[in-house]
């Protein structure tokens, strides 16, 4: 069943939300600039409602079954999330009123960059970028700063493992930088041999994801830091990897400069089909001052009588601002909550149990299929898709295989470093009765690539959509739809 | 996979044809293959642009991959194949012949000695098969 | 709580991995500094927690308990109950990107319908799935035009009344190019003159020209001479819209713009202290191939079912890696969803029912303080949710008055307009009734006669 497009369900005529009759008596429009056609559709609140109730049936969801998409971090999101977000007091405020009546906003904000900064063990946070890539592009810019507010001009590489996540290298071709791939020795480590001879005065820093996309954590992430710091660059982490840190190791503390955070994965923001994502960086406290601005600081302590006074603070070098307004406050609200419903001890029970039920999957599944890197994995691993005396199976039938039993694929074909990835985060809210189901089947299709590999190549079977034509997609563009007899020129 | 013997090729993939001091160049079979259905093509530069070995010319786009075509050699655009950024799908159905990319005037002619001919373009292509 | 497991669960899945305990999975870190005793308030249960947060948002005073006429780029409308409703089903707002389109087709058919809404509002003949915000669409619009011209165009010219944070994120992006031009809004000018200013500028080397539509101070011009002009000097003229605004007003792309940008905040999204919003993207065919970010495309099954797909991909971070023009992975997937839940819901009457009493209220507001001595608005031009007011006073002086009666002012121009001093920016919407005019009126009086 195929539901039609809000564009066909529209019927002239029809009201979906009535407004009251103007109060004020009405003024002269300006003819010349008046709208003639406004092509939008014309349905009842229950054509609406209903309509987006049928797509909401055609998703696959947290809600709904096991997600273990490596590095997207795919837990649950506790429902009180959502009420403290939409609390009035929050949801209601202007981006833009006086600093004394949104204290309780800022006061909200402040605390999250100090728990930030304790857990990531950092001096500054902002708050502001809206995900991750911006985050990405925010520590980036910073690094450029740096350096040019010290004159050193000569900076022009950017180091980039190739475990590194894919936003890296475009990253640093939006900020200038010219992009070094530095390559992964046989543990799937950065190469220090390789790091050592690319590293000299023209580079600039190094990004680095730890635990990397292999899933792996940098055994040599000290000594990695301290040969990019002897050679004048600056190191940034990508911190889409942070769900196995928490308690377990604060970056900062292992030599990292700057690093972005991503509320929507390690801190149970929903990442509502695909955003809104939100990435406050953290950067030690030498470069806070590059920080994009405003940040939220403390003005006056408070005591007994009186509350603390908290307002905004321009930092001197700032990169300038990458968004308008206060950061996505929403998110900031859902990560509070989050965080102080856990605590110190909760919080390293996050990353335990993450790394804990990867382990397991990856002990489950290593005899199966190939484990390119095989060591003890942190919060996801990586195995190949593919077998030798299957060669017409790949990753892709995996994971369209998978649908037929209710589970959603893991990431495919990343990292590009091994060959037909399959990259699964189980996450720490996923019990062993899931783990378990999952691993069954997954052995399960494992044996059906070899006996039956027609039912993988042909899957998914029991989906709303078998799989679509991409090349028809992307060449004929139909990006939009039009009501039915609308003319267009 | 053609590989016609009256054209020289890059370990980029491309195709060059020579004549005189004039070169064209274009997308070989073997990489049109990989790429599989070509989506988009875009022109990096324009007619009169100088150009030096190996900068980038075009870009183009299947629906999982994305590849740039290289300049094989320096000198100056003369010509460019503007149908194809509407016909993109030449390089797939016709990749020596509607499907040229560019002309060049080349300007360093010691460059063609750094070309493959087609017996060790194909060589080069059976090594990457396997 | 969120972590289900059992200790006997425990004991057997660390058998079956063959590690004594959890602590030893953590090998690979140093030693020194594994496990750092964290320094953070002790955990809370929901309950607290709720009660907590309850407590905190009762601190701030909201435009629930203030009367609103503070705007600048967002605006307090309503949001029917539908919208939320919508977004508050666990398959949309715990889905994640849609790269499994046969799982995804909730979202992929919804933000394709956001798509085609978006389009129509602005006129232009494609929309992506959006941006993070108005701002950053802004930026992107630039980045685009960059990438259009090869870079060889470097000069950029931003209309002084384009919103300020807009242009100084657009800064911020550009600073990542060497060499680019970024002119038109500075000091000396004036922030109110003409286009004329503009196109004055204008030469071969011009890449793209901004301006807001309507404006950062709410005025509504024709820009039809202006995106001849443009396109006279072969450069990309990119307007920032205000979409509540596209229900009453011209489209952008009737007038002549290529680009249409904005923030869609209006259309159903809460304030929320200013995010998540929603980056409106919008362009004419000839660019579609060149916006960064999502774009979602009708295509068949192989059984010839309609369905949807993320489309143009190769152009994106993880497949162009460092030669995407954009590092862009998320949409505001979620925000694209309201906004397409209040269009359809709004629809054609409603939406433009909206537009007309935002114009109204404004229009009898701005009359009303005209006649206030020592006050004065411009009514010669026409202008849209907004409008500036010459003030007896500084701003400042004025919103503490205003506060002190319950009522959020409007924006102090003179913080990013040095020649706009003692000049408010006062916003009007569907939701300030005649009382709260009345209400507002009275207070400027009052202080007027103080």
């Amino acid at each position: 069943m195929t539901e039609p497009t809000i564009y066909e369900l529209s019927a002239p005529g029809r009201i979906g939300v009535r407004f009251p009759h103007p109060d004020v008596p009405l003024a002269d429009l300006p003819k010349n600039l008046i709208r003639e056609e406004l092509p939008l559709p014309e349905l009842s609140e229950l054509d609406v409602i209903r309509h987006f109730m049928h797509l909401s049936h055609l998703n696959y969801s947290i809600d709904g079954g096991f997600y273990p998409l490596g590095s997207c971090t795919m837990k649950y999101n506790p429902k009180i999330n959502e009420e403290t977000a939409r609390l009035p007091g929050f949801a209601f405020t202007h981006p833009l009123q006086p600093e004394e009546t949104v204290q309780g906003n800022l006061a909200l904000m402040y605390e999250l960059q100090e728990y930030l900064k304790e857990i990531s063990g950092f001096g500054a946070v902002t708050l502001q970028p809206a995900a991750g890539a911006q985050g990405e592009f925010t520590g980036v810019m910073i690094i450029r700063a740096y350096h040019k507010s010290r004159g050193d001009v000569k900076r022009t590489k950017m180091l980039v493992p190739d475990s590194a996540h894919g936003t890296n290298p475009a990253t640093s071709g939006m900020t200038g930088f010219e992009v070094v791939p530095i390559p992964s020795d046989a543990r799937g480590n950065v190469d220090i041999e390789a790091l050592k001879a690319a590293c000299d005065d023209s580079v600039a820093g190094l990004m680095l994801t730890n635990p990397n996309t292999l899933g792996l954590f940098e055994e040599q992430v000290v000594e990695v830091n301290r040969i990019v710091h002897q050679a004048g660059g600056l190191v940034y982490g990508d911190g889409a990897n942070l769900n196995a840190l928490l308690g377990i190791a604060r970056p900062g503390d292992l030599g990292l400069d700057i690093m972005h955070i991503n509320l929507h994965k390690t801190f149970s923001t929903p990442h509502g089909g695909g955003g809104p994502g939100s990435g406050p960086v953290a950067v030690t406290s030498e470069l806070q001052e590059f920080l994009p601005g405003p940040v939220v600081i403390l003005l006056e302590e408070g005591s007994e009588e009186i509350p603390p006074l908290f307002g905004f603070h321009q930092p001197e070098q700032s990169i300038g601002r990458v968004k308008a307004f206060n950061g996505h406050f929403g998110m900031v609200v859902r990560a509070y909550t989050y965080i102080s419903m856990h605590g110190a001890d909760g919080l390293r029970k996050i990353s335990e149990y993450a790394v804990l039920n990867a382990n397991y999957l990856l002990a489950r599944l290593r005899n199966t299929y190939k484990v390119t890197f095989d060591r003890t994995c942190m919060h996801e691993f990586v195995v190949e898709g593919v077998w030798n005396d299957a060669p017409d199976v790949h990753a892709l039938d995996i994971s369209k295989r998978l649908m037929d039993y209710n589970f959603h694929p893991p990431t495919n074909y990343f990292p590009l470093i091994v060959r037909e990835a399959l990259m699964i985060e189980p996450t720490e809210t996923e019990s062993k009765q899931t783990l378990d189901r999952f691993a069954d089947v997954m052995l399960k299709i494992a044996e059906e690539a070899h006996a039956q590999p027609e039912l993988l190549q042909g899957a998914p079977h029991i989906t709303p959509v078998g799989r679509l034509d991409e090349v028809k997609a992307a060449k004929e563009l139909v990006l939009c739809c039009w009501l039915p007899d609308e003319v267009r020129s | 996979m053609n590989i016609p013997t009256n054209l020289k090729y890059t370990k980029s993939d491309e195709w060059v044809k020579v004549d005189g001091n004039i070169v064209t160049i274009g997308v070989s079979d073997y990489a049109q293959s990989q790429l599989s259905d070509i989506v988009y093509f875009e022109f990096k530069v324009d007619p009169g642009d100088a150009v030096h070995k190996d900068q980038t010319v075009a870009t183009l786009e299947s629906v999982k991959a994305a590849a740039d075509v290289n300049a094989p050699l320096s000198g100056n655009v003369v010509d460019i194949n503007e149908s194809l950024t509407e016909q993109f799908e030449a390089v797939n159905t016709d990749p020596y012949g509607a499907a040229w990319v560019l002309k060049i005037e080349i300007s360093k002619p010691g460059e063609l000695d750094g070309l493959m001919d087609a017996a060790g373009y194909e060589a080069y292509c059976q090594e990457r098969s396997h | 709580m969120f972590i289900p497991h059992t200790d006997s669960e425990r004991e057997e899945m660390l058998k079956t991995i063959g590690a004594p305990s959890i602590e030893s999975l953590f090998e690979g870190v140093p030693v020194k500094h594994r496990f750092p005793q964290l320094n953070l308030p002790p955990a809370l249960s929901e309950m607290e927690v709720a009660a907590q947060l309850q407590e905190l948002s009762q601190i701030n005073e909201s435009t629930r308990d203030l009367v609103c006429f503070l705007g600048a780029g967002a605006y307090n409308h309503y949001i029917p109950a539908a919208v939320d409703a919508i977004l508050r089903r666990g398959e949309f707002y715990t889905a994640y990107t849609p790269y499994q389109p046969e799982v995804s087709q909730g979202t992929l058919q919804a933000i394709f319908e956001f798509q085609s809404l978006v389009a129509n509002l602005t006129g232009m003949d494609v929309s992506n799935a959006s941006h993070y915000d108005g701002a950053t669409a802004t930026a992107e619009a630039a980045v685009l035009a960059y990438h259009h011209f090869r870079g060889k165009r470097t000069r950029f010219i931003v209309s002084p009344a384009v919103n300020p944070q807009y242009r100084q994120v657009m800064r911020t992006y550009m600073d990542g190019y060497e060499n680019l031009q970024v002119i038109g809004d500075g000091e000396p000018g004036d922030p109110l003159g003409a286009f004329e200013a503009l196109t004055r500028m204008l030469d071969a080397n011009t890449a793209m020209v901004v301006v807001q539509y309507p404006d950062f101070f709410g005025r509504v011009q024709d820009l039809s001479d202006l995106a001849a002009k443009v396109h006279a000097a072969g450069a990309i003229l990119t307007v920032v819209i205000n979409p509540t605004a596209l229900a009453l007003f011209k489209s952008p792309g009737e007038m002549g713009a290529d680009i249409a940008v904005g923030e869609g905040q209006p259309l159903g999204i809460p304030l929320s202290y200013g995010g998540p919003y929603l980056g409106i993207f919008a362009a004419k065919k000839d660019y579609v191939r060149k916006i960064a970010g999502r774009l979602i495309g009708e295509t068949v099954d192989q059984q010839g079912k309609r369905g949807y797909v993320l489309t143009l991909t190769a152009r994106e971070q993880h497949i162009r890696r460092e030669k995407a023009t954009s590092n862009i992975c998320t949409n505001q997937g979620l925000i694209a969803l309201a906004a397409t839940a209040y269009m359809s819901l709004l629809g054609k009457h409603g939406l433009r029912q909206v537009a007309e009493l935002c114009y109204h209220k404004a229009h009898f507001l701005a009359e009303q303080i005209n006649r206030i001595p020592g006050f004065s608005v411009d009514l010669t031009q026409p202008f849209f949710h907004e409008f500036i007011v010459k003030c007896p006073a500084p701003v400042g002086e004025i919103n503490e008055y205003l506060l002190d009666n319950g009522i959020l002012g409007g924006y102090d121009l003179s913080q990013d307009y040095p020649s706009l001093q003692t000049h408010m920016l006062l916003a009007v919407t569907e939701m300030n009734t005649r009382e709260e005019i009345d209400l507002l009126c009275e207070v400027l009086k009052e202080y007027a006669n103080d």
